[in-house]
């Protein structure tokens, strides 16, 4: 018993579970922005495919180019175009989201699950393009890992302390960023109004396209940043179905978060920690198979049951006709 | 006097309507100018052309003097024009500051300065006698206290001129009263309001000036001071009004309704009615007067079978149906024109003819086994349409493109179609014009004379005083006071609806 305690907090699990709960959790901070903005946003699973090719690709083609001689600089240039590269593809391609469900208010649900479907036929596309092999692209390398000064010295806390990836305190500043941004910033303020109640917002003269626009673009965004950083930090180069269904998981972690960056971050972890265990568990000789189901059953049993309380803003999901005028 | 505001011409025409037809108005600085007619004669058109949501198809706007383009809300909120929506247009899940400073933020590089928003409110509120808390959310605050919020966003973005869009049609009566009174304090400070209803006695209480429309049309300008009731009906309407029913004395015959120290639960599980009991006899009106919230929307959802009793017992034409359904207390012939026709009263994107058998679809004339015979069904609803001046295109029309009063004639209509023995209706004037709200007094009337046992519940209380033979007063949940007609002056049945027992009003 001591023992299954033991390996179900051990800090390597930990470590691991914090790895995997960073794409989810920026994907579930995107969600944030375009929901509280009143839009749907079901393609960010798609959207975050797109980062997976577009970050290895870019990041691959950098180090490519780059001459041979090496130096922490150097090193670094490679995948942060990656990095940026991902997150410009996720702006791209969510700006067809918002075109279609904002401009023509088309269903947003609609739309989503289309982008969804474009985003793995144009990945494997681009990739026999590039690559020539439909699957997978070349191996890259991320960032020079980051090591905690003082705690990486204690061989105990070594898991936890060493091999951080840079994108994990970026996306922890993000998500207090996205708290603050919010609650006390004009933008917040106007986003959320958009997403609880348009007309009112139309009537005292704010621009609910174009805050919704905002909301969407920065989803975009932030989940071609997760995608990047699935393929550059983790998977070490672009496989096909690499994200597996996180983005809906992201989804369910920003439900489950009610709608703020803050609890997106505790459900992400919580997501993340499924993840982890069910990577851990294949050890103990569970059948593969379930062992994988294990992050979906947790996100089923959160929505089912916790969630019944989360209050979504008022206006999400339905889109905007101004008054004749 | 030179007016603050100046429409000259104003022409607007929609699809099919000519919604304004060469409009001319004055308000003058400092007046509370009321506009009235009926609905549907272009009030609400007129005022969205003042507020920059319409644009005429002609005519002029001139605000102190100067002829202004008013093109989006934006330009009129900047020339000092504020408006106050029908539909109150107020983010729930926000506070009453951010719901008035929103689109208008205070803020220092994208930050709001929370502080100073609170400071400016709070002295706004101060200054024209308009209490709430900037503190608190807006899904908390009762309607009056959210009319209130809407009030201080248009004084917070520095109007001089208040458009309110029937103010009062959300209100209870002692929210009107505070909402006169603040409207008194704005005009004391020098703010001109433009005050739109069609409820004439609220006219007279509050306005200078008063402009009648018709069909589009200015059908002229008032003094209030020497205006009387009749005179403005008249001019609404285009014909003499009936102000005054005149029922013949009952007839009652047997016992019809019987409810019986009926308690009903409220939302959260806390009673709502603590206790009521009455009987209603066949060929007699029992109005329920009471200030809403005390307990008859729950009162009503237990008599026609859509809440349960939790204690008491109810009996229709002497059968026992405390515990049946709504189809099984339907189908003894009780009708219910329910208090919210969109949400109870109609299926709104169904047709006229759907809605006007719904729930008796299945009766034999209209089918040929499973199938409905649409001939016969068609020539039912061409019939009711026609029996109850229900004006519509067509039979196949949505409902929801119907205006208030012939949407809530279609529910009257089907109500009443299929020989009900009792009728349970609730607000069933509300939010009707004049002419609608004198046919459903007609309606309640002649089902009166027909023998049906009728159930009043308003809180107007010259509706309960018009119509009903016995009148009950409901608050907290009980029946404190019951009147014969004629047994009691408004103001004592007034006083009864806020709780004070009858013999303390001499303190």
């Amino acid at each position: 018993m001591a023992d299954l305690v033991g390996s179900l907090l051990n800090l390597a699990l930990l470590a691991s579970a914090v790895r995997l709960a960073v794409p989810i959790l920026l994907t579930a901070l995107g969600a944030v922005y375009t929901e509280r903005g009143g839009v749907f946003n079901i393609g960010l699973e798609g959207t975050m495919i797109m980062g997976t090719f577009f970050g290895a690709a870019a990041t691959h083609a950098v180090a490519q180019a780059l001459p041979a001689s090496q130096g922490p600089l150097a090193s670094m240039l490679a995948p942060l175009a990656g990095m940026a590269a991902a997150m410009l593809a996720g702006v791209l391609f969510s700006l067809i989201h918002a075109l279609v469900s904002v401009t023509f208010r088309v269903d947003q649900l609609l739309s989503g699950v289309a982008l969804n479907l474009l985003a793995v036929g144009l990945a494997r596309f681009l990739n026999i393009l590039l690559f020539g092999v439909a699957t997978q692209s070349p191996g890259v390398n991320g960032f020079p890992p980051l090591a905690i000064p003082v705690l990486r010295d204690i061989p105990a806390l070594a898991p936890v302390a060493t091999g951080i990836s840079p994108v994990i305190p970026v996306a922890l500043a993000l998500v207090v960023a996205g708290q603050w941004v919010l609650l006390r910033t004009t933008f917040g303020l106007r986003l959320r109004s958009v997403g609880e109640n348009p007309h009112a917002a139309d009537t005292l003269g704010i621009d609910v396209a174009r805050l919704r626009y905002a909301g969407v673009l920065i989803s975009g965004a932030l989940a071609g940043l997760a995608g990047g950083y699935l393929s550059i930090e983790q998977g070490r180069g672009y496989l096909e179905g690499m994200t597996q269904g996180r983005g809906f998981i992201a989804l369910a972690a920003m439900i489950f978060g009610n709608w703020w960056p803050l609890g997106a971050l505790g459900a992400s972890a919580l997501f993340g920690y499924f993840d982890a265990l069910s990577l851990r568990v294949v050890a103990v000789g569970v059948p593969y198979q379930f062992i994988t189901v294990l992050p979906h059953i947790a996100t089923i049993l959160v929505l089912a049951g916790v969630v019944r309380r989360a209050t979504p803003p008022a206006a999400d999901g339905i889109p905007f006709t101004k008054e004749e005028g | 006097m030179d007016a603050i505001v100046e429409l000259s011409g104003i022409t607007k025409r929609f699809p099919g309507v000519l919604a304004n037809d060469r409009i001319s108005l004055a308000v003058a600085p400092g007046e509370i100018h009321a506009l009235v007619g009926e609905n549907g004669a272009g009030k609400s058109t007129l005022m969205k052309i003042l507020y920059g949501l319409y644009q005429p198809d002609d005519g002029t706007v001139a605000v102190r003097g100067e002829r202004v383009v008013l093109d989006s809300p934006r330009r009129a909120i900047a020339l000092g024009i504020g408006m106050v929506h029908q539909h109150f247009m107020l983010v729930p899940r926000f506070s009453v500051a951010e719901n008035v400073i929103l689109g208008a933020e205070p803020a220092r590089g994208g930050r709001l300065l929370a502080g100073e928003a609170r400071a400016r409110i709070a002295a706004l509120a101060d200054q024209y006698g308009l209490a709430v808390d900037p503190a608190a959310p807006v899904d908390g605050l009762s309607v009056g206290e959210q009319q209130r919020v809407e009030i201080l966003k248009v004084l917070y973005r520095g109007a001089e001129v208040l458009i309110l869009d029937e103010p009062t049609a959300v209100l209870t009566p002692q929210e009107v009263d505070d909402l006169f009174a603040n409207l008194r304090r704005l005009r004391a400070e020098g703010k001109t309001v433009v005050f739109i209803s069609h409820i004439l006695e609220e006219v007279l209480a509050i306005a200078d000036r008063i402009t009648v429309l018709r069909g589009g049309r200015v059908v002229g300008t008032l003094v209030a001071r020497e205006a009387t009731k009749a005179q403005i009906a008249e001019m609404m309407v285009g014909r003499p009004v009936l102000m005054d029913l005149a029922i013949p004395p009952a007839r009652p015959g047997e016992v019809a309704l019987e409810v019986a120290g009926a308690v009903v639960a409220g939302r959260r599980g806390r009673p709502a009615v603590r206790g009521v009991s009455f009987t209603v006899r066949g060929g007699e009106i029992y109005g329920i007067a009471g200030v809403e919230g005390n307990g008859q929307s729950e009162l009503v959802e237990a008599l026609v079978g859509l809440r349960p009793l939790a204690a008491g017992r109810l009996a229709i034409r002497g059968r026992d149906v405390t515990r049946a359904g709504v189809r099984a207390i339907r189908l003894l012939g009780v009708a219910h024109i329910p208090e919210d026709r969109h949400r109870r009263g109609l299926v709104l994107p169904m047709d006229v003819w759907e809605n006007l058998i719904l729930g008796h679809h299945g009766r034999k004339e209209f089918g040929r086994g499973p199938v409905l015979d649409r001939v016969a069904v068609w020539r039912y609803a061409a019939d009711r349409v026609q029996r109850f001046d229900v004006r519509t295109p067509s039979l196949a029309t949505p409902v929801l493109a119907l205006s208030g009063g012939n949407q809530q004639k279609v529910v009257v209509a089907r109500e009443l179609g299929f020989a009900p023995t009792v009728l349970i209706a609730a607000q069933p004037t509300r939010g009707l014009d004049i002419g609608a709200t004198e046919f459903v007094w007609t309606q309640l009337a002649e089902a009166r004379a027909a023998g049906l046992a009728v159930v009043l519940v308003s809180a107007m209380l010259d509706e309960v005083l018009t119509l009903a033979d016995r009148v009950g007063v409901i608050h907290a949940g009980r029946i404190v006071a019951e009147f014969p007609r004629g047994g009691a002056s408004p103001r004592e049945i007034g006083l009864a609806m806020t709780g004070a027992r009858l013999g303390e009003r001499s303190a």
